[in-house]
């Protein structure tokens, strides 16, 4: 047999033997766990005695936990505030950035640095700083506007938006996707479209727009997805409590709370694949809503 | 009108529309360089408010501090019931077992996926794709099971084991991108040579595969240097906290004079991602903008 009919031919043995690690983490430690929660959704456990069977009791109770249904409530709120604000900049500062400025690398690098922070524990310690009574935004507020403005960290109103803020500080990793995108637009669309007679507002709509959309698409789903599970900037804000008065009980926050402080891993479980619900759901929303405004290639 | 004339002002039409082009550049600049302050002004903040007494962090709102309070970074280090040397010593080990998990399972598994040939290999792959959007929410109460069942809780198993088996499947990803950009000719000609795919993997592969491993590296030690969940919920002794878990707890203790310890130590925890930042910059740009990793 000759050496290319040898490559050719499946390696099964040795291919297994690379994939080893992820079959048995996939199977340990997603497939199984996965499994396992599902089947734990539907029954009372407590992580001491043996789970109980509960049928869709979980499931029941998640519709009348009026806590649960704040968690909800709170994490949509954010999701919708937060994901088009965070996008918004990424792609206004991204597109600002695209006309050929000199010192693109440096502007680039500063934007990008509070994503890469901004998901430490030390962030969210230094905004809930900020944004007490007697932080800094309201030092600017009293002395420059005489404005005595309230504590935004501990009013129910205004607690949520603070962490909104936190996130749309963070566009910077969706600003370095749409700029990578906006440098595949290539300059011969432009021109055509230039001799056509559009101009730069028309080049905009027609060109850039249309083919932005596949990175726009891309972003706002991992965004998304991010976002529901969105978890540390929640509990140092809240100080672990979701407060004030659960404004900022995150779905994940109520999560870890009915599983590692009540041991309540049956309830819990139920939570967990709600949200795993939740999340595929939105994405094949999106992936559905894809062929109605998203251009890929040619077809544009 | 002579040609001349127009020519002139053709001409000076231009120079005017050149220097409005050169100072609408200038806003451009001077906007963008506003919005870069305002962005970095809390982090400039917190390196201030790290050095001013506790008393005067929120009345003395100036940029320079008046006398460098160090007490701030001492009284921190110190830590509330183990110091920081133990928190920062924690999380270093526990970042870097992780990059080595990391580097050497996910790029296994990637040589597999871009250079093996093998049975089922497309629905693995899509299944593959799939647990990169998969929330871990899902698996997070069997794991924490698993983990408890097999006497793992307060040890920092739970954390690297998972590593070691390329649970991180967007870091298989970068690396099957970057392997299909390796020209095929090499690994044939290796081939060629009677070299089979261990050792193509590991004298072509591997080495020219460095620069996606640096990537992985980097994000790997940042995200696990920072993360928060899966420490709060698998170490539950001081002794064995990270540096976020230390935070929390300068936090929770609550002192009056704690403000500043707080601050100082939040800064400091910043330091080591600043430094791989700036050493790393353009690998952690480059990886984002060609993968779409979440940064």
């Amino acid at each position: 047999m000759s050496k290319t009919q040898n490559i050719s031919k499946k390696q099964n043995g040795v291919a297994f033997l690379f994939l080893s690690p992820w079959i048995v983490g996939f199977l340990v430690f997603t497939l199984g766990p996965m499994l396992g929660s599902l089947y734990l959704s539907f029954t009372d456990y407590d992580l001491f005695s043996a789970p109980t069977w509960a049928g869709l009791e979980n499931y029941a109770k998640l519709g009348s936990d009026p806590r649960y249904l704040t968690s909800l409530k709170v994490t949509l709120n954010y999701v919708l505030f937060s994901v088009p604000l965070k996008l918004g900049f990424a792609l206004f500062i991204a597109l600002i950035l695209n006309r050929g400025l000199r010192g693109l690398g440096f502007y680039r690098s500063v934007f990008y640095l509070p994503s890469l922070l901004g998901g430490s524990v030390a962030v969210a310690l230094m905004w809930r700083q900020i944004f007490s009574y007697d932080g800094i935004i309201n030092q600017f507020l009293w002395s420059w506007f005489g404005y005595d403005a309230p504590s935004w960290i501990t009013n129910p109103d205004y607690a949520l938006s603070t962490l909104v803020l936190l996130a749309a500080w963070q566009f910077g990793a969706p600003m370095v996707i749409f700029l990578a995108g906006l440098k595949q637009i290539p300059q011969d669309m432009y021109d055509a479209a230039a001799i056509d007679g559009a101009r730069p507002v028309q080049q905009f709509f027609y060109v850039t727009v249309p083919l932005l959309t596949p990175i726009i698409f891309f972003n706002f789903v991992m965004q998304t997805i991010g976002a529901f599970q969105a978890f540390t900037p929640s509990y140092i804000i809240s100080d672990g409590t979701g407060g004030p008065a659960d404004s900022t009980l995150f779905y994940t926050l109520y999560l870890y709370e009915q599983a590692f402080t009540n041991f309540e891993m049956g309830y819990a479980s139920a939570i967990a694949w709600v949200l795993v619900a939740i999340i595929g759901l939105a994405t094949m929303v999106s992936f559905l809503s894809a062929k109605y405004w998203v251009h890929y290639g040619d077809e544009g | 009108m002579t040609t001349t004339e127009t020519h002139n002002m053709t001409s000076d039409i231009n120079r005017i529309t050149e220097r409005s082009k050169a100072r609408s550049k200038l806003i451009t600049h001077g906007l963008l360089i506003l919005f870069a302050l305002i962005m970095l002004y809390p982090l400039v903040w917190l390196a201030v408010s790290s050095l001013k007494p506790s008393n005067i962090i929120f009345s003395d709102t100036s940029i320079i501090p008046r006398h460098f309070e160090w007490q701030n970074y001492t009284h921190g280090w110190a830590g509330v019931a183990a110091p920081f040397k133990v928190f920062f010593a924690n999380s270093f080990v526990i970042a870097i077992i992780a990059v080595i998990g990391n580097v050497l399972s996910c790029s296994f598994v990637a040589y597999a996926f871009a250079r093996l040939d093998f049975s089922f290999k497309k629905p693995l792959f899509a299944l593959m794709m799939m647990t990169i959007m998969l929330p871990m929410h899902a698996s997070l109460i069997p794991q924490y099971i698993l983990f408890n069942w097999l006497g793992w809780v307060n040890t920092i198993l739970p954390i690297v084991t998972p590593k070691f088996l390329a649970v991180e499947a967007f870091f298989v990803f970068l690396m099957i991108q970057f392997i299909r950009g390796i020209p095929r000719e090499l690994d044939e000609a290796a081939a060629i040579d009677g070299a089979g795919p261990i050792r193509i993997f590991f004298s072509i592969i591997l080495p020219l595969l460095t620069p996606a491993l640096v990537t992985t590296a980097v994000f790997t030690f940042l995200w696990t240097y920072e993360d928060f969940l899966t420490p709060l919920i698998y170490l539950t002794s001081i002794e064995n906290y990270t540096v976020p878990q230390g935070l929390r707890l300068l936090q929770a203790s609550r002192g009056a004079g704690t403000w500043g310890a707080m601050l100082a130590m939040s800064l400091l925890s910043l330091v080591p991602m600043f430094i791989i930042f700036f050493i790393f910059q353009r690998k952690l740009i480059d990886g984002i903008a060609t993968t779409g990793l979440k940064g």
